[in-house]
């Protein structure tokens, strides 16, 4: 091995580092760490860390994209990739030195524990990560390969699936009722409200639900929805469509999580770090290392700071509170330790910020709220008495999911003409039409008949109808 | 829980190009970008030069993968120092997210390629259909004829007469008499027989070569500014390029004028500014001048073309019609294109309505407004020569 390390000396690290996993109450999967070199890590990134995954040209794509940066030392590659199975798997870079590896380490650990624990990844089924990726790609390769299909029509599949695999479900702790229940509910709905008067007033007239709708509730997944209700689908579309969709429900966590999880990480690395008692050399390489990861990012938000820092809060906040705060809540039972444990097993980015970022966190990390004016990204708010909880609501839009416009399935049949109707719920943020455009033609691709998407543009309702190969903006009137 | 580490196997490293299949499709699918923006690239000021070997790079707009994604009014929220100020201005508004996270804001996708110049003209002129041209022969020119020996014959003239041959046959035919005949009387004479004459024979041997001369013609009169000039030269880029796939040997010569013509260098003919009023005729009849003197229409082939505002001197029309009609005689195409780039009004009179009076059919105006014009004028531009060459 060229590098300055040996697989014995990780070991010895890992042995120490682990136990101070266990002192501290981290509970992470089995690990399994893989030394690779800088293209294996490049691929690596590019497949999500899977050591096997379907092929498309978007992962070509970001592999050029990712090795030009790299070769031109515009941005380094990270120093860890870990992904979320069990057992957990990780990547070291053999290049690196032995203190970024211990650190590499240590923060692996504080991901895979949140792996585990968060609420949040209940539902990606860690334990079959590995096959479930594995088994996608030899179908898809598998219609590749069949002469009736071949490699055009799997990708003018492939191409439209992404576009639309993150209009999906976001919560996935939440439960999807089975259509049986939703018929339920929707006569449930509609008999009338129980009228403690109902002697003296006059009976309401029942108005029968329709049930032939489609869908009964608005849906939220897209691809799943397109699968199951366009008649002109073949089994494989039908599969591929699934896969992708799978996918994109394994990382939903993940996005959903990613100042948290990177939040919690630095601080458990930090601190096991902190309690290895490195020699000299390494402990200021640490130093210098640690600060270039967690130097807030000027202008943007940097998730290892930003979470950091809220983490540190929560856990100094419990241990001293503050002596109004004390006056308020009573005392706290709960210890720092114990509320940052708890926290990490039952938050995601947006309800972490809503319920931890405070005032003073916001004034401290100068955060500030920036709106695009005229192509220049402007300054509007900055955090003083008025403006913080605005700048923090547009913070908790732009985590996680919020980032991803709502857009639902509202009838499948519109003007009994099997027309696909979308309603985009607006939030204040206009959809980009350029990219709505393109994503409508993609959507009318699986559809295979119109597609309309009533949503605002620029303060007005409009329908965006996508049929016979071009867009047209409609008002609503 | 437990820790497992995996050494690093050299020996996998074709795990580490699992990509490969898919960069290769990405390229493709690049390629097949290039070739449908064509015209957009074609219009970029970097490839306009004449090294035909260059490696150029070319900015495309990558492939995109497009989602739905909130637009420029999603405000966002950012950390910045305690003096930063509203109403500061922190960056451009296209930022180009950094792609990593799905549901980012909208980049200008754009990345560079390596093409090479000639791959870049073979696609464009795919585009044109080049099959279609290639078809027709190369109009060649009969540029030398010689006359070389080749063989002997019984017959000719008498200039030809190959003497030494004719002696030697007919002492052939004498031994062979002789030795037929031992006895017989000899004679005293054994006179040549019309059967001895040898004639060298010789048969004319035309040297055929394709030779093409672009002459661009530039006005470059006050009323040219550089937007003006940037879409003559891409214009006389194109040109070049088409005329040299299809001659073996191509010439540029550049005439710049505006009430006088001047023959330049390519340098001082895209570059150099001149001011003053405008005789379209001048620069005619330089180009004719110089076609008479070196580029004689029976060994070239003549391709002219011509780009002003269209700004011309009412007084010069005339003369400047005569001038084109014989240019037009002598050359395979003759255009003339008319840039007007938008908004620039139309405070001069526009020469395309009086050109039309000249009934030429290889030649044709073009009206170039924006770059994105200037391909399909191109195009229409050659439809004229195609049209020339199924009649020939």
């Amino acid at each position: 091995m060229p590098a300055g390390f040996t697989i014995q000396e990780l070991e010895s690290w890992n042995e120490r580092i682990a136990a101070l996993v266990e002192k501290f109450g981290l509970d992470p999967y089995p690990q399994e760490f893989e030394i690779c070199d800088h293209e294996q890590m490049l691929a690596y990134m590019v497949y999500s860390g899977m050591p096997s995954h379907y092929p498309h040209w978007s992962y070509g794509k970001n592999f050029e994209k990712l090795k030009t940066l790299y070769d031109y030392g515009v941005s380094g590659l990270p120093y860890e990739m870990v992904i979320n199975s069990n057992p957990s798997i990780a990547y070291l870079m053999r290049d690196n030195s032995l203190l970024l590896q211990v650190l590499t380490i240590a923060h692996v650990y504080g991901h895979n524990d949140f792996f585990k624990n968060n609420f949040t990844f209940k539902s990606t089924r860690a334990q079959y990560t590995i096959e479930t990726f594995k088994a996608h790609a030899n179908r898809i390769r598998h219609y590749i390969e069949d002469p009736s299909i071949g490699l055009e029509k799997v990708e003018a599949i492939l191409d439209a699936a992404h576009a639309l695999s993150l209009q999906c479900r976001r919560n996935l702790a939440i439960r999807k009722p089975s259509q049986e229940e939703d018929v339920e509910r929707r006569l449930a709905e509609s008999a009338p409200a129980p009228d403690p008067f109902h002697s003296i007033h006059r009976r309401q007239d029942y108005i029968a639900p329709d049930l032939n709708r489609v869908p009964l509730y608005p849906e939220e997944d897209l691809l799943l929805f397109i699968r199951d209700h366009n008649p002109l689908f073949s089994d494989w579309e039908k599969d591929i469509l699934t896969i992708v969709h799978e996918e994109a429900q394994y990382f939903i966590p993940q996005i959903e999580t990613k100042i948290m999880n990177e939040g919690w990480a630095s601080f458990w690395h930090k601190r096991i770090l902190d309690s290895l008692e490195l020699p000299q050399g390494m402990q200021l390489e640490f130093v210098v290392r640690h600060n270039q990861v967690l130097s807030p990012a000027r202008g943007s938000i940097n998730p290892y700071h930003l979470g950091m820092k809220v983490w540190e809060d929560i856990e100094g906040r419990w241990d001293k509170p503050a002596l109004d705060e004390k006056r308020d809540t009573g005392a706290k039972p709960k210890t720092g330790r114990e509320k940052i444990f708890e926290v990490r097993e039952v938050e995601r980015d947006a309800s972490f910020l809503r319920r931890y970022l405070t005032e003073e966190l916001i004034r401290e990390l100068n955060l500030f709220e920036y709106q695009s004016r005229g192509g220049d990204q402007v300054v509007a708010r900055v955090a003083d008495d008025d403006n913080w909880r605005a700048i923090k609501e547009t913070l908790i839009k732009n985590v996680g999911t919020g980032t991803i416009p709502v857009i639902k399935i509202e009838d499948a049949d519109f003007n009994k003409n099997r027309v696909l109707f979308l309603r985009h719920y607006h939030d204040g943020r206009d959809l980009q039409l350029e990219y709505a455009e393109k994503t409508l033609r993609y959507l009318h691709r699986l559809w295979s008949r119109e597609v309309v998407l009533e949503t605002e543009v620029n303060g007005k309702q409009s329908l965006l109808c996508f049929v016979d190969d071009k867009l047209t903006i409609k008002p609503v009137h | 829980m437990s820790t497992v580490f995996r050494s690093y196997d050299s020996s996998s490293g074709q795990r580490s190009d699992r990509c490969a299949g898919d960069r290769q499709r990405h390229r493709e699918k690049v390629h097949e970008a290039i070739r449908q923006n064509i015209a957009d690239i074609i219009s970029e000021e970097s490839i306009i030069g004449k090294d035909r070997d260059r490696i150029i790079k070319v900015p495309i707009r990558g492939v995109k993968e497009y989602r739905f994604v909130y637009g420029d009014n999603a405000p966002g929220v950012g950390q910045g120092g305690p003096d930063t100020q509203p109403g500061q201005v922190i960056g451009k508004g296209e930022q180009g997210g950094d792609g990593q996270q799905a549901g980012d804001r909208p980049g200008v996708d754009y990345y560079e390629t390596d093409v090479a110049l000639d791959e870049l003209i073979d696609m464009m002129f795919e585009d044109l259909e080049l099959p279609y041209l290639e078809r027709k022969h190369l109009r060649q020119m009969e540029v030398e004829q010689l006359y070389r020996r080749k063989g002997y014959r019984k017959k000719g003239i008498r200039i030809r007469l190959d003497k030494r041959r004719t002696a030697v046959s007919r002492v052939k035919r004498k031994k062979a008499v002789q030795r037929a005949d031992a006895f017989a009387l000899r004679p005293q004479r054994f006179p040549f027989h019309k059967d001895d004459l040898v004639y060298r024979h010789t048969v004319t041997q035309i040297r055929r070569e394709s030779n093409a001369i672009v002459v661009c013609i530039m006005d470059t009169s006050g009323s040219m500014d550089t937007m003006k000039k940037y879409l003559a030269r891409s214009f006389f880029f194109l040109l070049y390029r088409f005329v040299c796939t299809k001659y073996q040997n191509v010439e540029i010569v550049f005439v710049a004028h505006h009430t006088e013509a001047t023959e330049v260098t390519e340098d001082e003919f895209f570059h150099k500014g001149e001011a003053g009023g405008t005789f379209i005729s001048s620069g005619y009849r330089k180009a004719l001048e110089i076609i008479e003197q070196r580029y004689h229409p029976s060994l070239w082939n003549v391709y002219v073309f011509h780009c002003s505002d269209g700004d011309n001197f009412e007084s010069d029309n005339t003369a400047a019609l005569q001038a084109a009609k014989e240019l037009a005689a002598v050359s395979n195409l003759f255009g003339y294109g008319e840039i007007k780039p938008l908004g620039s009004g139309y405070y001069g009179s526009s020469m395309i309505q009086f050109f039309s009076q000249l009934a030429a059919e290889n030649f044709q105006t073009v009206q170039i407004q924006r770059k994105e014009d200037i391909w399909p004028a191109f195009k229409g531009f050659l439809s004229r020569e195609r049209a020339r060459d199924d009649a020939a």
